[in-house]
């Protein structure tokens, strides 16, 4: 009987992984018959945030894949589909669904995240706050590594099989300092993260600059001219945690990174990570693709009304 | 020795940080100016726009227009229920730098989002196309 079952759940998994596909395509495309799109910009960065929040009833819609490589152990692809909503001028939210394949393993759904940026000074500074709250539900078989806290660490990778067992209910706190001067932009993230499960803070950090390649915009409509390019640099990396605040035996990542924004309104990314210490996975090369649905909520309210 | 923990080092640190972030002048503008381009501080007025009267700037304003502000403020700037009409007196005749600023800041409890992800140079094109816009034309296609 044991032996039955294992040759259906065999014989289904191919099924499943469409039916996640679709899911994922589904959540992704449904709003789009909703509202008009936008051409605003999104970030440049995929782990460091800056101050520029998203537009007020804005939606915007993002697939970030990530390719691992680690030192030893299979490669593996882990991506989010991310959902930022501009619920004010101040506040914008994020939902998250994260999944991930992993060669010769698996490929599963890992789990969700839901993350707030409030901004508190509602004027340009030199240096702008932004506050940073998240939840986050997934598995241990999580490789979307959206962000690096503690001794996160690329070696001794669990094979899905078991990581996917150990759930992993965490808070993480942000503190998003970002600046703007003739054009670049400069942010500092500081990390705080907790296992609800009652482990140690564990702390991290992301710090990254960017910069438009051309800083006035020409006057003809183009795809492939220099104003739509942005390029920028992030670093990030562990901090340790509350009983150990250190830099040893942590992973740390250098990161370029170039954003095209094409007329269509769609933004494509890409960025070639660089493991910088023992602990870090080799290479992490990450792509995105987003897109922006302009008065997304304001439209959808008034189908309710 | 009393050792400080690295998280009250952190918090300790960003306050000082936010603070000095805040801690910037805030003078007004005189009254006679849009109640929301009035917030804009009284230096603003002063700033030059490096490309007034330039063609090239206000077609390249008007093409970030679309881009990014049309949505709202409509296609030639007449407005729409969500935000108000551009293409009017008060708009046009403002002090370029007081526009600027607005652009640039926002109006974030208002929702009207801030827009210094752009850089300076393309704001001075939104604000030089701003001021093309004829108050007449708009009022034809007001709603």
């Amino acid at each position: 009987m044991q032996l039955s079952c294992n040759n259906v759940s065999h014989a289904l998994a191919p099924l499943r992984r469409i039916a996640l596909r679709v899911v994922f395509l589904a959540c992704a495309f449904l709003p789009c018959g909703l509202a008009a799109p936008a051409r605003a910009q999104g970030r440049a960065y995929f782990v460091a945030y800056d101050h520029h929040m998203e537009e007020p009833g804005a939606l915007e819609l993002s697939f970030n894949p990530a390719l691992g490589v680690p030192k030893d152990g299979n490669k593996f692809l882990g991506a989010w589909m991310e959902f930022e909503y501009g619920a004010t001028g101040w506040w914008t939210s994020e939902f998250y669904l994260d999944g991930q394949t992993t060669w010769n393993e698996s490929t599963l759904f890992t789990g969700y995240r839901w993350e707030n940026r409030f901004r508190p000074l509602l004027r340009e500074h030199w240096i702008n706050p932004v506050l940073y709250l998240e939840y986050e539900d997934v598995n241990e078989a999580d490789k979307t590594i959206k962000d690096v806290v503690g001794f996160d660490s690329g070696r001794d990778l669990e094979p899905n099989d078991e990581a996917r067992h150990e759930r992993e209910r965490e808070i993480e706190l942000k503190l998003i300092l970002s600046s703007n001067f003739k054009g670049w932009n400069l942010s500092e993230n500081f990390i705080a993260a907790k296992n609800l499960a009652g482990e140690a803070w564990e702390f991290g950090y992301a710090v990254a600059v960017a910069r438009p390649l051309t800083l006035a915009a020409s006057a003809e409509d183009c795809t492939l001219c220099a104003e739509n390019f942005r390029l920028g640099l992030e670093l990030y990396g562990g901090l340790g945690d509350w009983h150990h605040f250190t830099l040893s035996e942590t992973s740390h990542y250098l990161a370029p990174v170039v954003a095209w924004d094409l007329p269509s309104g769609v933004t494509l990314r890409f960025s070639p990570g660089f493991g910088l210490t023992s602990e870090s996975h080799r290479a992490l090369i990450r792509f995105g693709v987003s897109y922006e649905i302009a008065g997304f909520g304001p439209r959808l309210a008034r189908m309710f009304r | 020795m009393r050792r400080t923990s690295p998280t009250c080092t952190l918090l300790a640190t960003l306050a000082i940080l936010c603070g000095l972030s805040a801690g910037q002048s805030d003078n007004s503008q005189p009254p006679s100016l849009d109640p929301a381009l009035a917030r804009a501080p009284a230096v603003a007025a002063t700033w030059i726009n490096p490309y007034a009267g330039q063609d090239n700037a206000a077609r390249a304003g008007r093409k970030l227009f679309e881009r990014h502000c049309a949505e709202c403020h409509g296609q030639s700037g007449q407005g729409s229920e969500r935000a108000p009409r551009l293409a009017k007196a008060s708009v046009h005749n403002a002090p370029p730098g007081v526009l600027f600023w607005f652009v640039k800041n926002g109006a974030l409890k208002e929702g009207m989002p801030a827009w210094s992800r752009l850089p300076d140079q393309r704001l001075w094109q939104i604000v030089t196309y701003l001021q093309t816009m004829t108050p007449e034309e708009s009022a034809k296609t007001s709603p």
